[in-house]
This record gives C-alpha cells, structure tokens and sequence, in this order.
C-alpha cells in the first residue's frame, strides 16, 4: 500500500477503534453463589486481555488461525495464549496444562479435542474433564435463521440452555458382569435448581418470553422427575416467563415441523446434546452457530456443535462463521463490545451480500471480512488461488464486495464480467483490481 | 383333468387385531375393510389387551390374547391408552415384556401429496426395544441426588445388529449406520458398536458406518436423504424415530412394527388415542394402514401390499377427499370407501 493510503488507513481506523476510556479495574466484589451480573477478568498490562486459545483437532487450528488473524487486523486487545492439547496421549498432562491456563485467564476460546474411542475407558473424553473440572455448568447456544442463508424453515430464534456437566455425561460405567455394562445417569437437584435458574435469569435479561424444559420423565421418573421439579420451582419465582414442558420426542418433531414455536430450552445434557444439533441442523448447520460454556467462575466459548471435522481439515473448506461469532461472544464477555458489534456486523454483511458457498471458497470470506472493515485504499489487489476450478459463487464474491459504511458496491459492468470468467471456468486463480 | 383356481393355493393367515381405544376402533375397522376390498387372504381375530392381574400379583395381559398371538405370530394394534394411576405399567411395556419385543421398526418414506419442508426422504430406524435408558431402574441415593441405569448388553445389542443387517439385505437397502456416543459412554456404547462391527463382518455385502447421535441429528435436518438404515439403543431409537417420523409429516401417516422373538411380529400405529375424535368418523387410519402393508411385506404378500399401498398414496396425492389432518374435509369412513374403491380398480 502506498503511504497515502496508509495515512487514509489510519485516519479512517482512528473514529472506529477510539481507544475505550479506561475502565475501572475494579473487580466486583463478588455476590453470593448466584450472581446476576458477570465480572470480566481485568485486563492487565496496558489495556490487553489474556485469553487462552486450545486449536483441538481437524479444522480446529485453522479456525484459530482465522481468528488471530480477524483480531490483529481489527486490532482488538487480546493476546492469545495458545495452549496445545495431543488428543493421542494418554497422560493427562495436557488438558491440566489446558484447565490451569484458563484458570489463570478466566476466558478461554477453543477447537473441539478428538476422543479416540477405540482407547480403553479410562481414557476420559478431554472436553469433558474441561467441562467438570472448571463446573462450566450452562452450555448456551443461540440458534438464529440468518438472512443470506437458505434453509427449510425461517424466522428461527431459539436459545438453547444444556446443563453441562452431569446426567448421562458422568462417565461413571462398570461392567459387573461380563457382557453386561451398566451406566449412571446423575441428577441432582443443586445442579438442576441451578442450571434452571440460569435459564429463567438468561430468559429476563434477554427479554424473552417463554423457557421449555425438555424431558423423559414418562419413562425416567425419578432422574428428569427430579430436573422437571427444580425448573417448576424456578419457574414460581419468575411469574413473567411462561414455563412448559414437553418430552425429549416429541420436541424433536415439533422441532422439525414447526420449530418457531419454541424460544428458549433448558434441559439436561444429552437431550441438550440432541436438540442443540438439530437447532443448529435447521439454521444452516454446524459451520454457523458459535456455542458458549458458562461457569461461576469461567467462560469457553467455540463452536455451538463440537464437531472436530477430522474430513474436512486442512482442506481450506472449513466455514470460520462459527469460530468468528464465538470470538464475538468473547469480546462481549470481556466487554468490549465496540470490536464485538463490529465484526458480528461484517460476518453477517458478508453472509448475507455475498452470498458464499464455503465448502467453495472460505478463503475469500475471510478476505471478504476484511475488506468490508477497512476503508478502501486508492486500489486492493486480490489474488485467489483455489484447489478448483473457478466456480460462478466465487466469482460473485470478489465482485460484488460492498462496503455498506462507505455506500460502495462494484459497478454493474465488474459484475458482467464476473459471468463471463465464471463461465470460461477452467482457471484456477485470477488476481482482481479494484479500483475505488 | 383338474382345474384349480389359484387363489385356493394360497392359504389364509390369521392375524390377532388388537382395536385398541379412542380411534382405535374407528381405524382397526377402516383397515379391515381396505384388506376386504383387496381380498388378501387374512382372517381378523379382535382380541383385548386390558391389563389383568393373574396369579402371584402379576400384572399380565388377559390368557386369550397371549394364546391368540402365540398361535398366529403375527398382530395389529391400535392406540392403547395408559391410565395415569391405575397401578399398572403402560400396555404397550407389558405387550413388548410378554413377547419379548426387541426391535422397533420405523421406515420413513416421504409421501406424495403430503406435503413437508424434507423430500425424499426414505430412511429405516432400528432401535433396540428391551434395554437400554429404558431399563427403569432408578434409585434415590440420597435427598437430591437420583441415579438411572442404563444397561447395555452383549447378548441385546448382537440381537438388534443381526436384525437390522437381516432387515437390510432382505429389503435390498445398501448401508447400515450406528448410532452412539461411544465417546461419552465409552464402556456402554462401546460394547454396543463393538457388537454391531462383529456382526457387520458376516455381512460384507452392506457398508456399514457409524456416527455420533448428534452428527446424525445434525446432518438429518440438513439432508435426510444421506441415510439408509439406522441401528441404535434405546433412548437414541425414541428420539431418532420420532425425529424422522417428524420429518414425513408426523405420527399420524408413520407406520411401525414390533418384531420379536419367536417369529412374533405386531405392527402397530404409535400416534395416540385422540379421544377428543373418538367415535365422530374423523380419524386418519393412515398410520394403522401403513403398518398393515408393513405387515403384509413381513408375511410375504407384497402384491397386496403394493396394490393397498398404491391406492392409499394415489388418494393422498390426489387431495380430493383427505381427512381433517392431512389438509382436507373428509370423513374417516369417505377416506376408507376412496381407498377401497381404487385398490378394486387397481385389480
């Protein structure tokens, strides 16, 4: 870039990155168990926050990558520490190395860690122990029909609220018998009263209107007997919010015949498990929803479904939405919500404008991010390089850049001549111009 | 020289019909009228299932049904309902207990004319019935703390693999799937998918696969069309099938069969008793009706099968005279006589 525009570059970035007035580092003097209200970590060392960052595995190092990326360029102030996790060791060295970096941080950002199932059992699932050991209780995802996205079913908003860390999820099993093995299912009632409470107290803040607990107590009496009890409980003191129940079947088949009757879900951890997915299955799938785990104490925030995606990995194909919003989720944890509005609105400017097709071109996306959050220079040079031919969505992207803060899209004759390359088809990278 | 008619070779096979309650009469009587029109060479036998107490303070169905099913092997069942406090456990557990009802058959074909946000869908549900999440075995350890069981099995989960592999290659389907959380559960699960990768092995001709239950939950709301058959425990088997029996339309068009040990086989509508509908001629005997051709299929009269099947979906398609849940105006016993009337014209 020329010096002209570097000082056009910083002139523009200055009136979107005011530096915040330095808030007071002042920890909160901390409640009673049931606090309302979070305290974020106090940024240390000149304004800058500390968040550990665990890659995982498949396209969880890439995805991280993209996020270092976002936050250097926007200049966001989080340093990340990354802490490795070898999902083929045994020893449990790692994640404890993993669990004491976010008890130092107190905010985390991580990929998903493999569980080789074909080792013994007692070899423990590594995002589990991360879950117990930090009694990081509620898992909160927020499914949302996005604009630019086509799927069966629109108009979507549901909150999803999964206890985290009991039920089937206990990895207490024993095989008395040879042949036979027996599993545990725990619920108990502090844990139910209070992931309930997290619910109805997310519910009010939020300002919705009505919290669903999903259940098997037909069939499991006493276990989500007890969990429907706790939430009725809960439910009394919030007269406000309207509170019903519906078994864990039946609420997948409403879910996929009429899943806008539903706004927020609390439920135990193998149903949140099911009926997570399938809310995020309906938005569009496992590449779009960010996913937060909630503690007293801690927070860990990735993508809302926990797939490794071992198939797709090092494929350039992976979607990043789902990591960036996460990462938004982040900063408005550490309550900078100036560089969480901004880059949640140019993930959702570029998903909707430019209509991409990651399993295509994600590469660009992010570009696309970046372009969108600057103000343009005298010109970009974009080179693509693709593992396949040159295919029309990718085309569209490049062309049809918009810039919504500046009220600048790409003339009608760069678009012309995006259907004219897309058709010759065979190249696999094309550098583009853009002149403004 | 002797001229025999053909039909006199094929012999007449008695099935029990278990009515049931609510719409269960409506709908029984709906079905049995269609397998009239059609002339397949079944001879109803109506039974009750009312939960009696026999010897020793045992809950058990009444000795005529039993003998009933244990003589034909084969049953029909309509909606039973469960009395919330009548002190004994819901019919449908005491049917699957007295007949060792082990595998919960599901297809999921997506109807013509009935119209949904998925299509084409065509997938099998298989889910293990006896075991599982569903043991019932809970304990309070202490005030506030409640621990449920949940018990696999070698013996069960070798059974539900050989039966789902056999369902496959006798329907000609091409792949099977596993569905677990061995990650999580990694002894129970474990065992479960060790069991179905042994069996897998004598049956080379279908691919097998195996997916976590939330990838399957996931990419089946996505795309229904990627599976075949499915083959899981207990509680993955009760939310999977309802699941997909939502993405066909819901319970009302599903149909469903029981298959035990012993060669005994109830198929069966697993939608409720409506008993707001009860007796007004409004019912969808649908379900009931695809779960009769299921059992048609499993008996080996596919051409009666084809021929009532054929004319149930050719009325739906067609819309004209639909009852209330599908989208139209039409009586119960109006559906019935449509049907009827195009299986005779099939002829």
């Amino acid at each position: 870039m020329t010096t002209r525009s570097v000082r056009a570059l910083s002139g523009a970035l200055k009136p979107l990155f005011s530096p915040r007035s330095p808030q007071g580092y002042v920890v909160a003097v901390c409640h009673q168990t049931h606090k309302s209200t979070y305290t974020a970590p106090p940024a240390r060392y000149g304004g800058r926050h500390t968040v550990t960052l665990i890659p995982g595995d498949g396209i969880g190092p890439e995805l991280a990558k993209h996020v270092c990326e976002l936050f250097r360029f926007c200049c966001v102030p989080v340093d990340f520490e990354v802490v490795n996790v070898d999902s083929t060791e045994t020893s449990e060295d790692d994640i404890n190395n993993a669990i004491m970096a976010i008890r130092r941080n107190g905010v985390a950002l991580k990929g998903n860690i493999e569980t080789n199932h074909n080792l013994p059992p007692s070899y423990k699932s590594r995002n589990s122990l991360l879950r117990t050991t930090l009694d990081l209780y509620a898992s909160v995802m927020h499914c949302q029909s996005l604009p630019g996205v086509r799927t069966q079913h629109r108009n979507i908003d549901i909150i999803t609220i999964r206890e985290n860390t009991e039920g089937e999820y206990s990895s207490l099993e024993h095989e008395n018998v040879p042949g036979v093995v027996e599993s545990l299912k725990i619920i108990t009632r502090t844990k139910s009263l209070r992931i309930a409470d997290y619910a109805f107290r997310t519910a009010r803040e939020k300002g919705r209107r009505r919290v669903t607990a999903v259940h098997k107590a037909n069939i499991m009496k006493l276990g989500d007997g007890l969990f429907l009890e706790c939430c009725k409980e809960v439910a009394s003191g919030y007269p406000e919010i309207t509170f019903d129940s519906m078994i864990v079947d039946n609420t997948t088949m409403q879910l996929v015949s009429r899943p806008q009757q539903f706004d927020v879900m609390v439920m135990p951890n193998l149903y949140g498990n099911v009926v997570s997915n399938v809310c995020a299955g309906l938005v569009g799938g496992p590449g779009l929803v960010p996913g937060a785990n909630y503690g007293e104490n801690y927070a860990v925030f990735e993508t809302g479904t926990r797939n490794t995606g071992k198939s797709i990995a090092n494929r350039n194909t992976a979607n990043p939405t789902a990591m960036l919003l996460a990462s938004c989720l982040l900063l408005d944890h550490l309550k900078l919500h100036g560089y969480a509005s901004m880059i949640r609105k140019a993930i959702l400017s570029t998903i909707t404008d430019s209509r991409v097709r990651s399993h295509r071109c994600y590469m660009q996306y992010v570009g696309g991010i970046q372009l969108l959050l600057l103000r343009p220079a005298l010109y970009f040079d974009i080179t693509l390089n693709m593992s396949s031919p040159l295919c029309s969505s990718c085309t569209l992207l490049i062309w049809e850049v918009r810039a919504p803060h500046l009220k600048w899209s790409s003339p009608s004759w760069m678009q012309s001549r995006a259907l004219d390359l897309a058709h010759r088809g065979t190249r696999n990278q094309m550098t583009v111009r853009l002149y403004l | 020289m002797f001229y025999m008619k053909a039909e006199t070779l094929i012999s007449v096979k008695t099935v029990t019909m278990i009515p049931g309650d609510g719409i269960g009469p409506e709908i029984s009587a709906a079905v049995m009228k269609i397998f009239e029109a059609a002339k397949a060479p079944i001879t109803w036998e109506e039974r009750n299932v009312t939960a009696i107490k026999g010897p020793g303070g045992r809950w058990m169905i009444p000795p005529d049904a039993k003998e009933s099913m244990d003589r034909s092997k084969i049953g029909l069942k309509g909606p039973l309902k469960t009395p919330i406090a009548a002190g004994h456990p819901s019919m449908n557990l005491l049917l699957r207990k007295t007949f060792d009802l082990y595998a919960n058959v599901r297809p999921c074909v997506s109807i013509e004319g009935y119209k949904t946000p998925y299509t084409d869908v065509n997938l099998v549900t298989i889910r293990e019935n006896t075991e599982g999440e569903y043991s019932g075995i809970e304990h309070m350890i202490v005030d506030g703390v409640v621990q449920s069981i949940k018990l696999i099995t070698e013996n069960a989960s070798r059974r539900i693999a050989e039966y789902a592999f056999e369902y496959a290659r006798n329907n000609k389907r091409t792949s099977v799937t596993a569905v677990h959380k061995a990650n999580i559960m990694r002894m129970s699960d474990g065992l479960f998918l060790r069991k179905c990768r042994e069996v897998a092995e004598n049956y080379k001709d279908i691919k097998f696969t195996e997916m976590y239950l939330d990838t399957v939950c996931l990419n089946m709301v996505q795309d229904p069309t990627q599976f075949d058959v499915l083959v899981m425990p207990n509680l993955y088997g009760d939310i999977l099938s309802d699941l997909c029996a939502g993405l066909i339309g819901g319970l009302g068009v599903t149909p469903s069969g029981n298959i035990g040990a012993n060669g005994v086989a109830i198929f069966e509508s697993v939608h409720g008793t409506a008993p707001d509908i009860a007796g007004m001629d409004l019912a969808n005997p649908t379900a009931l009706l695809l779960s009769a051709v299921m059992m048609l299929h499993h008996m080996g009269l596919h051409d009666h099968a084809d021929k009532i099947q054929t004319a149930c979906f050719d009325t739906i398609r067609d819309k004209k005279v639909l009852t209330k849940d599908l989208g139209g105006s039409a009586k119960c016993s109006e559906f019935t006589a449509e049907i009827c009337r195009r299986v005779q014209d099939l002829d």
